[in-house]
């Protein structure tokens, strides 16, 4: 739990600057908070308020939010062997996979625990859902995130998180690998494509490891 | 308005979908000793992703504006074996003042 602490504030200033935008496009106070509460998913959220907030369909909406969340899908599948119990216990905790747990939750090699998952991210639920409803109340009395350097924070967040997992030739030929293959599709895919297409970086990792 | 409450509705049932699959199909298994070493590398190259596109991507736009700046001085940071607490001060404050004078 003490690892995520440091990203507590960002996410309460992140998570008002969602509430802000939500209300000034006009979805009110109670849309952006129940959003926080069960979707739960700042990239998923941003994707569909830029969207319908852009004068876009519903349909537009729900496809860019379902791309930049199917990360979820390989961060699953990293965290998916560590699970125990029943199939409807699985899926519940399964719920408290964030981006960060992929380090934060790690107990072991390829071994994640629960409680641990949970732990390190109910720190960052509390934060995400004070800062909505905060944001969604003061609305314009905060001030733009950006100007405070906010968005910089994740990205160095991660870049911390990766780094930890640099360990050895395959891990640093992989997140290499990873990086360039999103580096060169954010131009020629949508939001969300690269970050899963980067998963193929792991096949150059095992080449290394292998000669 | 019902359009907010539509989009709100189909993603929390697609998102608990997605963060489940994994944990419901793979949950209790012991992978081939193959596929447990591809997974073990999935965090580095995720991870990466996720710096390489929350600092250049602007949209579907490559971008280079204060946050690679900011980036740029955690990597610093890292280096120089700072707690993570001071390396995110490091990376808000550098684009900030990036920002300011800018």
């Amino acid at each position: 739990m003490r690892a995520a602490l440091p990203l507590v504030i960002p996410t309460i200033l992140i998570g008002a600057s969602f509430g802000v935008s939500a209300s000034t496009v006009g979805w009110g106070v109670l849309a952006p908070v129940v959003m926080s509460a069960i979707v739960f998913s700042g990239a998923a959220q941003f994707a569909t308020l830029s969207v319908l907030g852009g004068g876009g369909s519903v349909v537009a909406a729900i496809v860019a939010a379902t791309l930049v969340a199917s990360r979820f899908l390989a961060i699953g599948v990293a965290i998916g062997p560590s699970m125990r119990g029943g199939r409807l216990r699985r899926s519940i905790e399964g719920q408290a996979v964030v981006d960060a747990s992929l380090a934060l939750g790690k107990v072991g090699e390829a071994r994640y625990g629960p409680r641990r998952l949970i732990g390190s991210t109910a720190p960052q639920y509390a934060g995400w859902m004070l800062g909505t409803v905060g944001g969604v109340l003061l609305g314009d009395a905060i001030a733009d995130p950006e100007a405070f350097g906010l968005d910089a924070l994740f990205p160095a967040f991660f870049l911390v998180l990766v780094v930890g997992e640099l360990n050895d030739r395959a891990a640093r030929v992989t997140a290499a690998a990873g990086g360039l293959i999103a580096l060169a599709l954010i131009p020629l895919t949508p939001p969300g494509i690269p970050v899963i297409c980067a998963c193929a970086g792991v096949l150059a990792g095992r080449l290394v490891a292998r000669s | 308005m019902t359009d907010v409450w539509i989009a709100i509705g189909v993603l929390t049932v697609v998102c608990f979908t997605i963060k489940a699959v994994g944990p419901v199909a793979l949950g209790g298994r012991d992978l081939p000793r193959a596929a447990e070493r591809l997974i073990i590398l999935l965090p580095a190259a995720l991870l990466s992703a996720l710096v390489v596109v929350q600092t250049f991507a602007s949209g579907r736009e490559l971008v280079l504006d204060a946050r690679a700046a900011g980036v740029a001085a955690a990597l610093v940071a890292v280096a120089l074996r700072a707690s993570v607490l001071v390396v995110l001060l490091v990376a808000a404050l550098t684009a900030a003042a990036l920002r300011a004078v800018t």
